[in-house]
């Protein structure tokens, strides 16, 4: 091997370890500070803030059974599941209806409809939350489950109609048209032919929704104030706002609304990061 | 085909549930917002005084605190736009030209933007706590204990602390979109630049970027709306403090509606920040297709 050629390769390979250096520094700073909360969620009130390994040597996996029960966190996570449950059926449901209605079934208005919502996609009204607090106020939703609800439902809608409105529009009709020879009305077609080949983008949208719901803070801080219809994001800022932070509990709470996110994510990450990918790439 | 009405009918009816829900919470606070703006009112009594444009002249020339909120939200979006995604565009070109495994990092640096601004927020907090905060132990532990200070509480620190959390959570957005770009680009055209004897450098410049501008476009705008609207990370760090440092629009809004009870006044400032928001995107977009052109 001649000497020009050596250096070529040592030189490709010491910039590809640096180029890996790097990406594994920054992987592990993406990660680090999950640990750490992890961690910190299994020491004491005493030792949280002297004691910094990585590995306690007695954890305290009681702490997270305090932040259930005491801390109120069991309340606050089924609160959680409960508004993003419905949330999401909310959105598949009436969304999916809508986007079949503007692909398929014509009707005066269609063509307006679907541009107001394309067009609140575009247009920032960052202080939609005032008014909607007023208009909550009127309806006597204020601090209902239903008052969290229905506003994250007409929050996901516009994306929801997009997005199957975008993947109806792409499928072939001969199916619809078979299904309706055989006697089958609009909405049977709609549920049992055109539903169930849009598995894709439904299920695309359910993860989004679920993300967006899950974290969302600004509107539960406005429309929720009794502690048991808090989710869990404004169920940990009234626990850390509290008068002594436990922060081994307040820890362990985060702990308990990170879990489930970060299992869906690992468990749907290629949807995640296609959906986001394709999205924005077609735009 | 000329369609029945009953066909007409049962056919709005899919629609007619979005439709609703729409109508009641997108078109109606959108209407609101624009008419309480001209108003003075707190939101609970029936007295509400006609203002015409006066909320909107006192916020463009007599409100301070609002000026000083936009210029950190500019601030953030500055560092935003330049550190942050310079660091995801550098990672996407890395994983794209150097690494076949590219999918683990893609995994992992996506983790930050899929957690809750609050629990980013109350993380951070603990690492950049001032008497037992992790970055300090650090410090002082490599011998650095004079640069150790209360981060966030910290005049001089807390904008920039506040901005690396958010540069933290939001850099996966931008690798992501930017890698699929890069990934979109025929490997040939690199090839062909590479047999005519093109260095590394020359090859980004002259064929990765032209052909990156609309991404960079789109990537650039998200990280304009996503970061001038930031609110909850605000909210569970600093809370716009110290004084007005990390006082953002979204936070001042929030502090008149509830704080002091001028929803009006907090409308006609939503008025204004939209608009402004509306103009920078579309500001964005003219130069991304002047751009595009040449």
């Amino acid at each position: 091997m001649d000497v020009a050629r050596l250096k070529r390769v040592l030189s490709k390979s010491s910039r590809s370890t640096l180029v890996h250096g790097v990406l594994i520094l920054v992987s592990i700073s993406c990660v680090f500070p999950l640990v750490w909360m992890f961690v910190s969620a299994l020491k004491t009130q005493e030792t949280i803030f002297s004691n910094m390994s990585l590995i306690p040597a007695s954890p305290h996996w009681e702490n997270f059974a305090l932040a259930w029960t005491k801390g109120k966190f069991g309340i606050f996570f089924f609160n959680s599941l409960f508004y993003t449950f419905c949330t999401v059926v909310g959105v598949l449901l009436i969304s999916s209806l809508a986007a079949y209605a503007s692909s398929r079934l014509p009707f005066p208005g269609r063509k307006i409809l679907f541009m107001l919502l394309l067009a609140t996609m575009m247009i920032p009204v960052p202080g939609a939350f005032i008014a909607l607090y007023v208009l909550l106020v009127k309806l006597n939703l204020v601090n209902t489950r239903l008052g969290y609800i229905l506003p994250q439902i007409n929050g996901q809608l516009a994306l929801g109609v997009f997005l199957l409105k975008t993947f109806f529009d792409k499928l072939p009709r001969e199916l619809e048209d078979a299904a309706r020879v055989d006697g089958c009305n609009k909405l049977q077609v709609y549920y049992h032919v055109a539903l169930p080949l849009a598995k894709p983008a439904i299920a695309v949208l359910a993860i989004f929704t679920t993300l967006a719901v899950w974290n969302e803070y600004l509107l539960a801080m406005l429309v929720l104030s009794d502690r048991n219809l808090m989710p869990l994001q404004r169920g940990l800022m009234v626990f850390q706002g509290a008068h002594i932070t436990q922060y081994p509990l307040l820890m362990a709470g985060m702990t308990i609304s990170v879990i489930p996110i970060v299992v869906i994510y690992i468990i749907m990450q290629r949807h995640i990061i296609s959906g986001i990918t394709a999205g924005a790439l077609k735009m | 085909m000329k369609l029945s009405f009953r066909d007409q009918f049962t056919n709005s009816l899919f629609a007619l549930p979005a439709a609703l829900l729409f109508a009641v919470f997108s078109i109606y606070p959108f209407y609101k917002v624009f008419q309480l703006s001209l108003y003075q009112w707190d939101g609970i009594s029936t007295a509400m005084r006609f203002v015409g444009f006066a909320n909107f002249w006192d916020i463009l020339t007599r409100n301070a605190a609002w000026w000083i909120s936009f210029k950190n939200a500019i601030y953030i979006t500055f560092l935003a736009l330049t550190v942050q995604n310079a660091l995801a565009l550098l990672l996407a070109w890395a994983v794209d030209r150097e690494i076949r495994a590219g999918n683990i990092y893609r995994v992992i640096f996506f983790i930050p933007p899929i957690l809750s601004g609050i629990v980013v927020g109350l993380i951070w907090n603990w690492i950049f706590e001032g008497n037992y905060g992790l970055l300090n132990h650090a410090l002082t532990s490599m011998g650095l204990g004079g640069w150790t200070r209360a981060w966030l509480a910290d005049p001089k620190t807390a904008l920039y602390s506040v901005a690396t959390i958010h540069m933290w959570k939001g850099f996966g957005w931008g690798f992501i979109i930017l890698l699929a770009g890069l990934q979109n680009i025929p490997r040939e055209l690199y090839e062909s630049a590479r047999v005519d004897g093109a260095g590394e450098w020359h090859v980004f410049r002259k064929i990765t970027v032209p052909l990156m501008v609309p991404v960079f476009v789109l990537v650039s705008i998200l990280t304009i709306l996503g970061t001038m609207q930031i609110f909850d990370l605000i909210i569970s760090t600093t809370g716009g403090g110290p004084g007005y440092n990390t006082e953002v629009p979204m936070t001042r809004m929030v502090a008149l509606m509830l704080g002091s009870g001028r929803l009006g006044y907090a409308c006609a400032m939503s008025v204004i920040f939209g608009i402004l928001l509306l103009l920078f995107s579309l500001v964005q977009m003219r130069l991304g297709k002047w751009l595009d052109k040449d």
